[in-house]
């Protein structure tokens, strides 16, 4: 017997089950194929403006940093500032996605390469699929556009976000997924990110920039009547 | 129940109170009589939380029979103790998985079982109580009342009647004393080390007073405090609100106790 | 031989006499003991549905393990689907080999691992490194207790029961190529040298292990939650992709995902949600920059799947947070390395005696004093003294308990399932007792009680039992 029949014959033989039954097999099928919602905390359910302050404010509180632009073409602007700001090099590296592609980057000093890293990029951008105001976290799709390695390999990450994409809780992004990717589906990798990296591994001590980026700064792009 | 009729309550002493601290039960005693009610002793031993914990079923289950049969006749059972009211009333039930008609009655036993505060406050609707006992105290919330019953408030809503006495919250009241019934026998290593760290929170508080409502815990700290050579006054909470303080506290010898130095 | 291999629970009081006179250990603790309590408390008042989704996040895996096999089902289907493979294993060795093999057929030289304890539980890196395979553990806890050669002291904090100093030390032990004289002082100094050593190993890494949080059975996905980002570090850069994980992690949907999420990391570090929640599904995609080229699944059964059906399956529900031991005065007092194998606290005493055996780790489960403050936190709502005490039933059955409880225990019984014979014996008992203790008060020794009165006095008794003087004064009514 394979390791795996022998694995289904004593589970089952525990739950006193032959695997056969209907009503078991409709009741799962039923549940993967309607995927219904659980308790969906309300904190997030806010109209736009008032979500997207509770995003910053629970981003800030993950220790992030969020500015918010009134288009995208400002994005280039604001990244290069907050470089200068934090002393950085004015280097950045971003994968193919067009939303970043058409910003005027050449508008500033910001020396821009394109492609996933290799893991000696200082700084990279990259475009959130979404976000979530609940916990003020943000939703990467892998992908040429947005390569992965781009999110955990250069110490300072700066991600732009469509206030557009901001959702209030997790389930709405899965079903923007779902609308994306087809139901069942899943990109390759789907990173949430709630600000840089930590660790409290030496002496219970929370430290910022364990593996991954030390720094996050969040560019919200807000075209409507948000904050501004 | 019409609440005009005194209620029969069957007081379950538990067996620290009934061999080493008597008085808790005399407090108990009056505590229920105040509120109205007609009190029994019935016959008794121990609930059976030892022999349960122990992984030893029969004579837990013997015990709890003997028990439930003792106290057939009683609107309620109450005990001066959250540990032993919770064995009665959350962990009887338990023990007769498996036999109907036993759990059917071990169900309606566990129903009319309480921890003699609690039962003060939420059953009978007492609000406050006749005494005096012009001191600063601290409460430590024992581990079977506060997590299987519920003990909180109660306690320290009746504390805020007596008259004079000033509650000083100690930190981390919701944390085990390291007691834990055959624990501190098994484990006294451990169970030393956790109720060391018990006192430097109630020494903490600043209060000259602990109170509890679980003998075990009670003789725990006391015996802790003690062996340090701490002056503090252990009591069971039951004994203030009783008015009854004239015993010595839990530790202390037998004639009026000589003020100890820290 | 190793603790994974030679588990030391049966000597548990010996460990914890050491943890006790251990200074450092000591220290760890006391910051352990205020910290997690005060995040979770704090990170569960900020959300009004916290509760509810406590019983919601329970009734998924409730309802989950009543239907395992058919979403085991459901997401082997969906891996493959996606370009993945699923292997089974039955137990440790049988996961170590399946591990081996696919390093053997990848050549590979070094193992980048994210943080496990299935890796753990199957002592994987020994197995690796007979093999001449070099496993790299990355998250910053177990890398560090990997220098030390230890077991992690603590499910989501390896190296928990460790000072700054202590890990200074060993840095400077491990990192000879580094300069001699370079200052250590802050411990930001020792994460920056921990990244700057580990982010090389990440680059040039065969393999890539992570363990898994969830598998979600309507996407083949699984999951990881990390504050550091090296678990997605090892699953990104190397070529070949490895989740081992035991099969109860499996939830139904991506729904049923973020319930359990909402939980588990306020329940752990009191974070509204780790740093990193990465859902991986099968291999690199056409037009895909990065990810592994290859993605395997293990699934290691180990003796759960016989759990079902018994008075132990509620354990199955456990998310591997380490609230229970976060809140547990037991664990606070002598630290993790105490309970002598791969988890500690509440959850590894009940567990630990499913996985190595209740001859061995039947003591666990008494090192208890049933405070309940561990269920009273459990995300899962796991009866975790409930299930002490279950392990305690099967020892006594089995004639495990110490002789010397035993008889206690049993003589105690005796006297009180005889009511009269016990109001008899408890009133000498306690009236001598009374009159020896009269003029202290209390007994700083006594014969039979060496255990209390080590470190505490005894009360004596007033003298008169209850019963005794009821009856005096009230006629016995």
């Amino acid at each position: 017997m394979s390791a795996r029949d022998e694995i289904f014959a004593s589970l089952r033989r525990s739950l006193h089950v032959s695997g056969a039954e209907g009503p078991r097999r409709a009741a799962a099928e039923s549940r993967l194929r309607e995927n219904p919602r659980g308790v969906v905390p309300q904190r997030g359910n806010l109209p736009r403006a008032e979500r997207i302050a509770l995003f910053k404010r629970m981003a800030e509180s993950a220790f992030a940093s969020v500015s918010i632009v009134e288009n995208a073409r400002a994005v280039p602007a604001e990244a290069a500032r907050w470089l200068r700001d934090n002393n950085l090099p004015a280097t950045l590296r971003r994968g193919a996605d067009e939303r970043l592609a058409d910003m005027p980057w050449r508008e500033t000093a910001v020396a821009v390469s394109e492609g996933a890293s290799d893991g000696h990029d200082l700084n990279g951008v990259s475009h959130a699929f979404g976000a979530v105001a609940e916990s003020g976290t943000l939703v990467m799709t892998s992908g040429a556009d947005n390569p992965t390695t781009l999110n955990f390999l250069p110490d300072n990450h700066i991600v732009v976000l469509s206030a557009d994409d901001l959702a209030g809780d997790y389930e709405s992004i899965f079903d923007w997924l779902r609308a994306r990717y087809g139901k069942g589906m899943m990109p390759r990798a789907l990173n949430w990110i709630t600000g840089p990296s930590r660790s409290a591994d030496i002496a219970q001590t929370m430290l910022l920039g364990a593996h991954g980026p030390r720094k996050l700064h969040i560019v919200i792009v807000d075209e409507g009547t948000g904050l501004l | 129940m019409d609440p005009s009729s005194s209620k029969r309550v069957g007081l379950f002493a538990t067996c620290l109170v009934d061999l080493f601290r008597p008085s808790v039960g005399f407090a108990a005693v009056k505590l229920l009589e105040d509120a109205g009610c007609t009190v029994s002793v019935p016959s008794q031993t121990c609930c059976g939380q030892p022999a349960f914990n122990s992984g030893d079923q029969a004579d837990a289950r013997a015990l709890a029979l003997q028990v439930m049969d003792s106290f057939a006749n009683c609107d309620y059972v109450v005990a001066p103790s959250g540990s032993c009211a919770g064995m009665m009333a959350k962990h009887y039930p338990e023990l007769f998985e498996g036999d109907p008609e036993l759990q059917r009655r071990a169900r309606a036993f566990a129903a009319k079982t309480f921890e003699l505060v609690s039962f003060l406050t939420d059953v009978l609707g007492v609000t406050q109580v006749r005494a005096s006992f012009p001191r600063t105290v601290t409460y430590h919330d024992s581990c079977s009342g506060l997590r299987e019953l519920g003990v909180q408030a109660q306690p320290r809503k009746l504390l805020a009647s007596v008259d004079g006495l000033e509650l000083k919250e100690m930190k981390d009241s919701d944390v085990c004393c390291g007691f834990g019934g055959t624990f501190a026998a098994k484990f006294g290593e451990i169970s030393g080390a956790i109720v060391e760290r018990k006192t430097v929170d109630i020494i903490g508080s600043g209060a000259p007073v602990l109170l509890a409502g679980d003998l075990g815990c009670l003789m725990n700290m006391a015996g802790r405090l003690s062996r340090q050579g701490r002056a503090i006054e252990v009591r069971h909470v039951a004994e203030v609100l009783a008015n009854m303080t004239d015993t010595p506290p839990i530790g202390a010898p037998a004639e009026k106790s000589a003020e100890k130095t820290a | 031989m190793s603790v994974h291999a030679n588990p030391t629970s049966p000597h548990f009081k010996d460990n914890a006499h050491k943890a006790l006179g251990d200074p450092q250990l000591q220290q760890a603790m006391g910051k352990l003991r205020i910290g997690f309590t005060a995040a979770r408390a704090a990170s569960a008042a900020r959300l009004p549905e916290f509760e509810a989704l406590r019983d919601s996040a329970r009734d998924i895996k409730n309802h989950t393990l009543a239907n395992l096999d058919l979403y085991l089902e459901a997401y082997e289907k969906k891996v493959v689907e996606a370009g993945g493979h699923v292997h089974y294993a039955r137990d440790a060795a049988e996961a170590r080999k399946i591990i081996l093999d696919i390093c053997k057929e990848k050549g590979a030289k070094t193992v980048a691992k994210g943080k496990s304890m299935i890796s753990e539980e199957i002592a994987l890196n020994e197995a690796l490194d007979a093999a001449g395979v070099r496993p790299i553990e990355t998250d910053l806890g177990e890398y560090i207790i990997q220098l030390r050669g230890e077991i992690p002291s603590h499910i989501i904090g390896p190296a928990v029961h460790l000072t700054k100093d202590q890990i200074e030390a060993e840095f400077r032990k491990a990192h000879t190529h580094l300069d001699k004289d370079r200052n250590l002082e802050e411990p930001t100094s020792l994460l920056a040298e921990a990244r700057g050593v580990l982010r090389e190993k990440f680059l040039s890494a065969d393999i890539g292990l992570t363990g898994a949080n969830f598998l979600i059975a309507e996407t083949g996905s699984s999951v990881i939650v990390t504050n550091e980002g090296n678990g997605d570090l090892s699953q990104t850069l190397a070529k070949t992709h490895i989740v081992i994980a035991s099969l109860e992690k499996i939830v139904p949907t991506l729904e049923d995902a973020s319930q359990l999420l909402r939980v588990l990391a306020r329940s752990a570090t009191g974070q509204e949600l780790s740093v990193y929640t990465t859902f991986s599904t099968g291999p690199r995609r056409d037009g895909d920059p990065d990810g592994p080229q290859d993605y395997h699944v293990v699934l290691l059964d180990n003796g759960r799947t016989s759990m079902i059906g018994t008075e132990f399956q509620e354990m199955l529900r456990c998310i591997r947070c380490g609230a229970c031991m976060n809140h547990c005065p037991v664990y606070h007092a002598v630290g993790g390395h105490a309970y002598g194998w791969v988890y500690p606290g509440p959850m590894g005493a009940v567990l630990t005696p499913s996985l190595i055996g209740v001859e061995k780790g039947g003591l666990l489960p008494n090192a208890s004093t049933f405070c309940g403050r561990c269920e009273a936190v459990c995300p899962m709502r796991i009866p975790l003294p409930k299930m002490m005490r279950h392990w305690r039933e099967r020892e006594f059955e089995r004639h495990l308990t110490p002789s010397v409880q035993r008889a206690g225990l049993g003589a105690w019984a005796f006297f009180a399932r005889r009511p009269a014979l016990y109001r008899l014996a408890t009133r000498i008992g306690m009236g001598a007792l009374g009159f020896m203790g009269r003029n202290k008060g209390r007994f700083s020794k006594l014969p039979f009680a060496s255990g209390w009165t080590q470190m505490r006095d005894f009360p004596a008794p007033e003298g008169e039992t209850f019963q005794a003087q009821w009856k005096r004064e009230r006629g016995g009514r």
